[in-house]
């Protein structure tokens, strides 16, 4: 698709927002709709129409992907790290309150940090399976 | 594609329905990826089935299944009902401490979006365990993808 002008112009023009509507549906998820889980899958969606228009080589050089099957580890990684350290801090597993001295400010970085876990884990597995069934297609 | 629009449509209904969060996901997973990953295997595999011979086996594990979870639905409370245990038995609390009093105090987890807290914080080994599962079914494909096609360079 690299000679589709059209394509390629419009989703250059919708991709940054793309992105930046994944980062605000995580981040913004203790207030709005949203969270860790629909930020993945927004920002893999995005990240595949680049990979759809501009090709699978320039992605993948964009995001490797033996990173992105080490980076799909570490999301499960930051979310149960989150639970042992407030195990440390001398609470329950995943017992947020515990972080901080005010169990609310606790809640809210508790949440925010496994919601990052979440989000990391599913954008990069959703990119993985993608690069891997296309991956296929190429003459080896 | 059919499924794609489909999705489509399911996502507008979420939408009505006020649950935007379910609206995201199948807008992006069901009408999006699946989509492309759909057609992905379309052009990977062949028209056309190879004809294979009946197996009665499979069949009856099949039945015995499906029929063993038919029977463990008949127990469950209608849909929708309004004195299921999932309308009665935490959820009222839940409701209770997020949404925020009528002197703005008092809340348990801090968090306006109700979804958010239950998930997160009172659910938080679920889904953390789904999260194991995502992670766990990306790496059963790249697995299965990954083998074949090193074989294939090999040979």
């Amino acid at each position: 698709m690299r000679r589709q002008s059209i394509l390629r112009v419009v989703s250059k023009l919708l991709l940054p927002y793309i992105f930046l509507f994944a980062l605000y549906v995580q981040f913004h998820g203790d207030y709005g709709p949203g969270g860790g889980f629909q930020a993945g899958v927004i920002f893999a969606a995005g990240f595949i129409l680049y990979a759809l228009v501009f090709g699978l080589l320039r992605a993948q050089q964009a995001a490797p992907p033996e990173i992105m099957e080490k980076v799909a580890a570490l999301g499960v990684l930051l979310y149960a790290g989150v639970g042992v350290v407030a195990m440390m801090k001398g609470g329950a597993f995943l017992e947020y309150g515990a972080l901080e001295h005010d169990p609310v400010h606790g809640q809210h970085h508790g949440l925010l940090l496994i919601e990052a876990g979440v989000g990391i884990t599913v954008a990069a597995v959703m990119i993985s399976i993608f690069f891997a069934f296309a991956d296929r297609r190429q003459p080896q | 594609m059919l499924t794609g629009i489909y999705s489509f449509l399911g996502a507008s209904w979420m939408l009505l329905l006020d649950a935007p969060d379910v609206a995201f996901t199948e807008a992006a997973v069901g009408a999006g990826i699946s989509t492309v990953i759909m057609l992905a295997t379309l052009s990977l595999t062949t028209r056309e089935e190879k004809p294979r011979r009946f197996r009665l086996l499979p069949l009856l594990v099949v039945i015995a299944t499906g029929g063993a979870l038919v029977y463990g639905t008949l127990d469950m409370p209608h849909f929708g009902s309004p004195v299921a245990p999932a309308q009665l038995h935490v959820a009222p609390q839940y409701i209770a401490d997020t949404v925020p009093k009528a002197d703005g105090s008092s809340l348990a987890i801090g968090v306006d979006n109700i979804i958010t807290s239950v998930l997160g914080s009172y659910r938080g080994y679920d889904t953390l365990g789904e999260t194991t599962v995502i992670f766990t079914a990306g790496v059963a494909v790249m697995l299965l993808l990954r083998r074949r096609r090193k074989r294939e360079a090999g040979s």
